[in-house]
């Protein structure tokens, strides 16, 4: 990221009348709105590993991975049926935040740039969103084993 | 004898004539309320081709068509071509000139394109180079967010400033003689820079190029606000329009707020929570000037409009790298005769 440069009289002066002038966006309502929709779907995670802990007879940690899965198929299912992006209109946060969002980044991304190819659209373009997240979450959990490590 | 009127505008001896101007949309601009004013309204956002950038393309070579065919006129008449568009390398223009064959000249100046187009096919025509020139531009809505934005199916919740990418294209015949209103002004902006750094805001990040622009063009021309029946900018949207009058006030002391519309603004219908701020794009100002504001121009209901298209000069390498976007706009005074 460049520096920031210092502003002239002038854009200050334009900058103060724009932070006046602009619609500010209704926090509260946004925050409710993402709080349910996010609520509901961790419901719907939660009641999908007391499914999958009855029906495979799995203890509950290890029945979150298929519940996890079957979140990410939902998220994946909504965006190329084209229903995702409308929902996270409201939803914001409520969507994007779980693993659905996550899902629907690398979808959404993968449609995309199908038209590009195989090669250079769909395989390089489908981490376009997600890749920053794969990365630092793989740096990060390297440096949290690394620290448990050392303190043990 | 120069035609040079103070720093930055010129004006035309012989006016150039806007003989025909062709307007084509997307399905999701069919709800404007200047839907009748349009030529053709695709149904789908592909326009039967298989992808969006094909689609844009499709959308101006029909503009173009379509104005060529309100006059009877074949493209091999037409001696230059001049168009722009939002895409990189402007392949929608590029593309379409191949289909078209006429001498292209390539021109860029985002969302000011429209005017940028009218300015130099009159600069040719008024300097005798040539009797019959077309200036066009388009923007599609989903290509230009995958290139500036986000994949089009991705979840992303836009705010309250945000504009939404118009999908359609503008022609416009220019000529020596003829019917229509007539090109009498024009004023060429300066890229302006008031530290407008969000992408989701162009609106207002282009309001002080406009209002830069506007201010210049009553300078040079000796003209004021209300010898217009109508300014125009391109796509500022409400948020833009509203700072654009206040800094047009704050800066060179001139009232916009009698007589000044934008099309961005005015394009969509209000009631859908989609557009939030309004339309932009090449296409938003294109087609509310060569569709709505010709006709009303025709028909003499208009007498003297003035076009202000906008455009901000950024990509996105240049936000990323955390560069301030830097903004432009054309004018031109239209009149009736």
């Amino acid at each position: 990221m460049a520096k920031r440069k210092k502003l002239n009289t002038t854009q200050q002066k334009y900058q103060q009348i724009v932070k006046k002038t602009n619609p500010k966006p209704n926090l509260v309502f946004n925050c409710l709105l993402a709080f349910i929709s996010g609520g509901l779907v961790c419901i719907v995670g939660q009641l999908l590993i007391d499914f999958y802990a009855w029906a495979m007879k799995l203890p509950p940690e290890k029945a979150s991975n298929p519940a996890v899965a079957t979140l990410i198929l939902m998220g994946a299912l909504l965006t190329g049926l084209g229903y995702f992006d409308k929902l996270a209109h409201y939803a914001g946060a409520g969507l994007a935040v779980p693993v659905t969002g996550f899902a629907n980044s690398m979808v959404s991304s993968a449609l995309e740039f199908k038209r590009e190819g195989y090669i250079m659209g769909i395989g390089s373009k489908m981490f376009m969103l997600a890749g920053s997240v794969i990365t630092y979450g793989v740096v990060t959990a390297f440096f949290v084993g690394l620290f448990r490590a050392v303190l043990k | 004898m120069t035609k040079k009127l103070g720093k930055q505008s010129f004006y035309f001896a012989n006016p150039p004539v806007i003989i025909s101007t062709g307007t084509v949309v997307g399905p999701f601009e069919a709800n404007s309320p200047f839907k009748d004013d349009f030529d053709f309204i695709f149904d789908d956002n592909l326009a039967g081709q298989e992808s969006f950038e094909k689609a844009e393309r499709t959308l101006l070579l029909n503009a173009c068509y379509t104005a060529l065919n309100k006059i009877n006129t074949p493209p091999e008449n037409i001696e230059y071509f001049l168009a722009g568009d939002l895409l990189n390398q402007i392949i929608s223009a590029g593309f379409s000139a191949l289909k078209l064959e006429i001498p292209f000249l390539g021109i860029y100046g985002a969302c000011s394109t429209a005017v940028e187009g009218l300015i130099l096919a009159s600069v040719m025509i008024d300097g005798g180079f040539c009797n019959l020139a077309m200036a066009a531009t388009s923007s599609h809505n989903s290509s230009a967010e995958r290139q500036y934005r986000y994949p089009t199916e991705y979840g992303n919740q836009r705010k309250p400033f945000s504009q939404w990418t118009v999908t359609g294209a503008g022609a416009a015949v220019v000529s020596v003689t003829g019917m229509g209103p007539v090109i009498t002004h024009a004023t060429v902006g300066k890229v302006t820079d008031l530290a407008c750094k969000d992408p989701l805001n162009l609106g207002a990040a282009m309001a002080p190029a406009a209002a830069d622009t506007i201010i210049r063009h009553f300078a040079d021309t000796g003209r004021n606000p209300t010898d217009y029946d109508l300014i125009l900018t391109g796509d500022l949207g409400k948020v833009g329009q509203e700072l654009a009058i206040q800094w047009t006030a704050e800066s060179g002391g001139f009232d916009l707020s009698m007589n000044y519309q934008d099309c961005g603004e005015l394009i969509y219908d209000k009631v859908d929570e989609r557009v939030h701020a309004g339309g932009s794009g090449c296409a938003c100002a294109a087609i509310v000037a060569y569709g709505n504001i010709y006709r009303r121009l025709r028909a003499g209901e208009l007498k003297k409009v003035l076009l202000v298209a906008t455009g901000a000069m950024h990509s996105p390498t240049s936000f990323q790298q955390g560069e301030n976007i830097p903004c432009i706009a054309h004018a031109i005074s239209i009149e009736a005769r």
